[in-house]
């Protein structure tokens, strides 16, 4: 046990992603593998997981108390920061990754370091897609949205149905909504391939560090924080995955 | 070193698998953990702490790692009577409910539910930081004492976990035993806190928590130590054991048995790592060196 006292930095920039989602810039970076994730804290209000974008930024999308207040930070503001925490992305070979909404933020670090082949993008309408722009240039992007209103129209599996060849990749790394994971991990099974799938979980947490079992999934008591966040397609068929997760209290609830 | 001899153990009225067990609060959230925790190694589990009512605890930050122990304030979230589901499948196994309640009749009505299906209880008389309930009430040997009884009378193995923020741990210790304990757990953590420099606030979402792992171990030692000369009941040593060795020393103070807990921070391994050098064929029976510091 060495000192975890979280590290205070400053707000050196704020970038309006879509109405709902905001990066913030950090006045130092952090040492991560991308798919890791850091405890925020934003003083009097809590703290939560947030995955990095880059070394220096989280992106939040205003969802809850803990977000609104990260989405309201100006320049100048101080926070908590404490991690980096898990395990990441393990990339290997031809690279598919899979981003619903803000899901992409975790991601984004693996198409950053050049190694994403193909990238999908989904979100709900035009205005919501995150990172499309640099995504752009570091992958071959396929972009779907719910509405039609860029790219395909409806959801990222349907795009993955119409023109992903999935066994032609030897790592697919996921990132969303869970049931659009799900999703994704049934197609990768019926293909004999749940193995090449990443997925990155969230559950609620509250120590980050292996030790309070708030996010444990089950049935075999993996830790989302420590073992995870990121489960291979394998070790999370026939479990909790897609099926309930746990609020603060620990009483079960529909994902 | 002194080794010990393998094989069930029996204490307070419960048998455990080894003399290992896994402290409340700690990896208990969810029966899925528990059992995994059983898989590896540990000898009993005692469950997260159950009370009248669901809790979603504090707002963060909940645990800080500290240079020689954990820094908590969960704030006792717990999923209250929902919790029976979590734990139905590890029905043969010895789990251990932990129980918390700001009345008497509270903990009489936690302990109600699982009644049936209960290998023991465990009080939380010793929460350091939750308002009304733990170490607020834990330190009046008046109440103590009623919690217990009413326990108790369930007729259930009833463990009793103590803090050790008072003047005389042996009075609260006396107190549990006339209230008809089978084993006292000590201790609860230490209450303590940090504050951020920078933001010149503390860093724990409820400003106070409570010290757990290795810089506790003199501490709980020393409780175990005077709990042994104060109660005739079996002490169950916790606080800061991390290795073969501190279980030893804490058996010589007059525990019987161990709690770990902050240990998995380093390593979710560890009960099998310190059984690995804890038990040996030619081990001694425990009852050779349990208290054998007090000659």
């Amino acid at each position: 046990m060495h000192d975890g006292m979280p590290v205070v930095v400053t707000v050196r920039e704020i970038i309006d992603e879509t109405p709902t989602i905001r990066t913030i810039r950090f006045d130092h970076p952090f040492s991560i593998r991308p798919g890791q994730f850091c405890m925020v804290w934003a003083p009097g209000v809590d703290e939560i997981p947030m995955g990095y974008s880059s070394p220096d930024t989280i992106t939040v999308q205003r969802v809850g108390e803990a977000t609104a207040a990260l989405t309201s930070l100006a320049v100048g503001d101080r926070l908590g920061i404490r991690g980096p925490f898990g395990n990441g992305f393990s990339p290997e070979g031809r690279l598919l990754a899979i981003a619903g909404g803000v899901g992409v933020a975790p991601l984004y670090p693996l198409a950053a370091a050049g190694v994403v082949e193909t990238f999908i993008l989904g979100a709900r309408t035009a205005e919501e897609l995150t990172f499309a722009t640099p995504l752009a240039a570091l992958a071959d992007l396929r972009i779907a949205t719910d509405d039609g209103t860029a790219g395909y129209h409806g959801f990222v599996t349907g795009i993955i149905d119409e023109e992903i060849d999935l066994s032609s990749y030897d790592t697919i790394c996921v990132c969303g909504p869970e049931m659009m994971m799900k999703g994704i991990l049934d197609r990768l099974d019926a293909a004999g391939i749940a193995g090449r799938g990443q997925f990155s979980l969230h559950r609620y947490m509250k120590c980050g560090v292996g030790v309070c079992g708030s996010c444990s999934i089950d049935p075999d008591g993996l830790r989302v924080c420590k073992d995870g966040p990121v489960f291979t397609g394998d070790q999370i068929l026939n479990s909790e995955f897609g099926v309930y997760s746990r609020d603060a209290s620990g009483r079960k609830k529909r994902p | 070193m002194i080794t010990l001899q393998k094989g069930p153990v029996h204490i307070g009225g419960i048998t455990l698998h080894n003399h290992l067990i896994l402290a409340a609060g700690v990896l208990g959230t969810t029966g899925a953990s528990l059992g995994r925790m059983l898989r590896l190694g540990a000898g009993g589990v005692v469950t997260k702490s159950i009370g009248p009512e669901p809790k979603a605890g504090h707002s963060g930050p909940c645990l800080i790692p500290l240079n020689g122990g954990l820094l908590n304030a969960m704030g006792l979230p717990n999923p209250s009577r929902d919790y029976l589901d979590e734990i139905t499948h590890l029905r043969d196994e010895p789990v251990i409910i932990s129980i918390f309640g700001g009345t008497p009749e509270e903990f009489g009505e936690v302990a109600s539910w699982f009644a049936d299906t209960a290998v023991g209880f465990e009080l939380n008389l010793s929460c350091p930081h939750a308002e009304g309930y733990g170490a607020a009430i834990g330190a009046d040997p008046a109440i103590v004492r009623a919690c217990t009884e009413e326990v108790a009378a369930y007729g259930i193995p009833t463990w009793v976990k103590l803090t050790p923020n008072v003047t005389d741990i042996g009075v609260i210790g006396r107190a549990a035993e006339e209230g008809g304990a089978s084993a006292i757990v000590a201790v609860n953590t230490v209450r303590g806190m940090r504050i951020s420099i920078d933001l010149r606030r503390p860093v724990l979402g409820n400003r106070f928590g409570g010290i757990s792992g290795p810089m506790i171990f003199p501490i709980a030692l020393r409780c175990v130590y005077d709990l042994y000369d104060a109660c005739s009941l079996p002490i169950i040593g916790c606080g800061g054991v991390s290795s073969a060795e501190d279980v030893i020393e804490m058996m010589m103070a007059g525990a019987s048995a161990v709690q770990i807990g902050s240990a998995v921070y380093d390593d979710i391994a560890i009960f099998e790592q310190i059984a690995a050098s804890l038990y040996a064929d030619d081990g001694l029976a425990a009852d050779e060196i349990v208290g054998c510091a007090h000659a």
